[in-house]
């Protein structure tokens, strides 16, 4: 019986013919990745096991959740890392001022070949499918383990085939496709499975499209998101100075799936996911009746030079409305200097947006934008659970970066092309 | 007496151990925020009344969204016994095997459990008896190769096992 492509880069590094799905299996490992909330208790776990590091050069601990770090809480866990790191002589580690949003600077870093399996103590690990590696969220026990014995057990996933077809409409993204996704399945629809995209729209898909779509891939349940090889692929690599050996993977012919979801790119439109789970999406120009605080702009999911691209593009010679505070995240320091170079930093001062460092921040309610009671976001972050960016009854709205940007403008959930002169 | 602890579908790790106190590395004080963020929690305060050896019984999707290991750890800190839902998300289900917190996965019958019920699970066997109606659900046991993992007590015990 034929592989998915998951299944197939599973079997490679577990050195056998062929896996099915359920089957368990110990792989080996081609990148380790913590931050600075699950890299310390990682260490505590590895610390335990008395063995030294399996390879120094492939791990990497990213300091990003609460860093700059936003107290001495914080700092303590950082500097544990940090001391692990230099004691361990750890290649990969990434000191403020170098270091991004993890999973926007292991691709950029060129971290981050087809073929690979990497694993992470984040959940949204799996972004790195759109360069056709396997990659997935693991706990911190997991971590600390693999980071003394470079393999890890894994149980060999069913998969969803997400088949892409048409043209993408102007002003629809990544974003809106992976939301779209999440609305049809639920967030449980793709729970311990992958999702392997394909089909001729994949070529329609920048590759800031398709790390956004595999980001949320978790937010459907996925075990993984994946992407197939194309020449943008191709390019994007070089690009990072990929110069190891790697292979492409795809898909048998014959491969088993357990759906199929066909989305014709021709039809979809901006969308928002209203509170409180990423699979409450409604058309984002339905939304003129939800007044907002506040817009972030930003993280692992949307923070890559093309999200700000978009975001300029709305906001050149706008003001961000006054009822508003607007807070745009460059997700790596590289990300942040191109931008500035660019000019769209000078868009966004000049809009009134504040622009920060890069840090996961605001995302997860750790710092750098806390909602009060009552206040409600639009995010192009990852998850809008109770909670997730301050007080238990403030709100997030998950959107699009041209979509966040028109509702800056606004003062309401508005669709971007409404906004355009 | 062991107390059910019944929540709904899609308790997010958000939920059961908010990202605001992820800087509080000890995890006996990080676990005085368990279920501080679940909607019914003004209400129930999970944190000050649950009580070692309670059972926390959900729906679908237990444990949905971020990897932090820190939503298993501070319910096992905070004596839970299981966890038995309709469905668990896949990190959370790893992690609770990893550090040895015992869930059990049983579909649709969660609905037969309600508040104030009492219940006695046999984890080992996949059983669960709700002893005041007298019906008793049975689940598939874990495969031998997680079941191994789950006796060890974690992965770390089971890992240091291999390596004697």
């Amino acid at each position: 019986m034929g592989m998915t492509m998951t299944q197939k880069i599973l079997a490679k590094h577990a050195h056998r013919d062929s896996v099915s799905a359920g089957d368990l299996l110990v792989s080996q490992v081609d990148l380790v990745l913590a931050n600075d909330i699950t890299g310390p208790p990682a260490i505590n776990e590895f610390e335990k096991i008395g063995k030294p590091v399996f390879d120094k050069n492939k791990i990497a601990l990213v300091p990003d959740h609460f860093s700059p770090c936003k107290d001495i809480k914080s700092a303590t866990m950082c500097k544990r890392m940090r001391d692990f790191a230099r004691k361990h002589e750890i290649k990969n580690y990434f000191e403020v001022g170098q270091m991004g949003i993890e999973h926007a600077l292991l691709p950029d870093k060129g971290l981050v070949a087809p073929g690979e399996i990497v694993i992470g103590a984040d959940s949204h690990t799996c972004t790195y499918g759109a360069l056709n590696a396997l990659s997935t969220g693991m706990g911190q026990t997991d971590i600390g383990c693999a980071m003394a014995s470079g393999t890890s057990w894994f149980k060999v996933p069913q998969a969803i085939k997400v088949n892409l077809t048409g043209k993408l409409p102007k002003y629809v993204k990544g974003k809106d496709i992976i939301l779209t996704i999440i609305g049809m399945i639920g967030v449980d629809g793709a729970r311990y499975q992958s999702l392997e995209f394909t089909g001729e729209g994949v070529s329609e898909l920048s590759m800031a499209d398709r790390l956004t779509i595999c980001n949320m891939a978790i937010e459907a349940g996925g075990k993984n998101g994946i992407f197939p090889v194309d020449e943008k692929t191709i390019e994007f690599l070089k690009e990072r100075g990929v110069t190891r050996e790697w292979e492409a993977v795809n898909a048998d012919e014959d491969a088993e799936y357990a759906r199929v979801l066909d989305i014709k790119l021709d039809e979809l439109v901006p969308v928002v996911a209203y509170p409180h789970l990423p699979e409450n999406t409604h058309p984002a120009k339905e939304g003129h009746a939800i007044k907002i605080d506040q817009v972030v702009i930003g993280s692992c999911t949307n923070g890559r030079l093309e999200d700000l691209e978009q975001a300029a593009e709305i906001l050149k010679g706008h003001k961000v409305c006054d009822h508003v505070r607007m807070i745009i995240i460059p997700a790596t320091q590289q990300i942040y200097q191109e931008a500035m170079h660019r000019g769209y930093i000078d868009t966004f001062i000049d809009a009134g947006a504040a622009v920060s460092t890069p840090t996961c921040g605001p995302c997860l309610g750790g710092y750098m934008g806390i909602l009060a009671a009552g206040e409600r976001a639009v995010s192009t972050t990852n998850r809008n659970f109770r909670g997730r960016m301050g007080h238990v009854d403030s709100e997030v709205y998950l959107a699009s970066p041209y979509t966040a940007a028109a509702s800056a403008i606004t003062g309401y959930i508005t669709s971007p092309e409404e906004v355009v002169k | 007496m062991s107390k059910v602890w019944r929540y709904g579908d899609h308790i997010d790790t958000d939920v059961i151990i908010p990202a605001r106190y992820l800087n509080i590395a000890d995890f006996k004080e990080l676990a005085e925020h368990a279920m501080e963020d679940a909607k019914e929690n003004l209400e129930i305060n999970f944190a000050a009344n649950v009580q070692p050896g309670d059972y926390i019984v959900a729906g679908k999707n237990f444990g949905c969204g971020s990897s932090r290991e820190h939503a298993p750890v501070v319910l096992k800190v905070k004596g839970i016994k299981c966890i038995v839902a309709d469905s668990f998300a896949r990190i959370f289900y790893r992690n609770a095997i990893n550090i040895g917190l015992p869930v059990l996965e049983i579909g649709a019958d969660v609905e037969k459990i309600e508040p104030g019920d009492e219940i006695d699970v046999d984890v080992n066997n996949g059983e669960i008896k709700i002893l005041n109606k007298n019906i008793t659900i049975k689940t598939k046991p874990l495969p031998e190769f997680i079941q191994h993992i789950a006796d060890c007590g974690g992965l770390i015990n089971y890992i240091k096992g291999e390596n004697k």
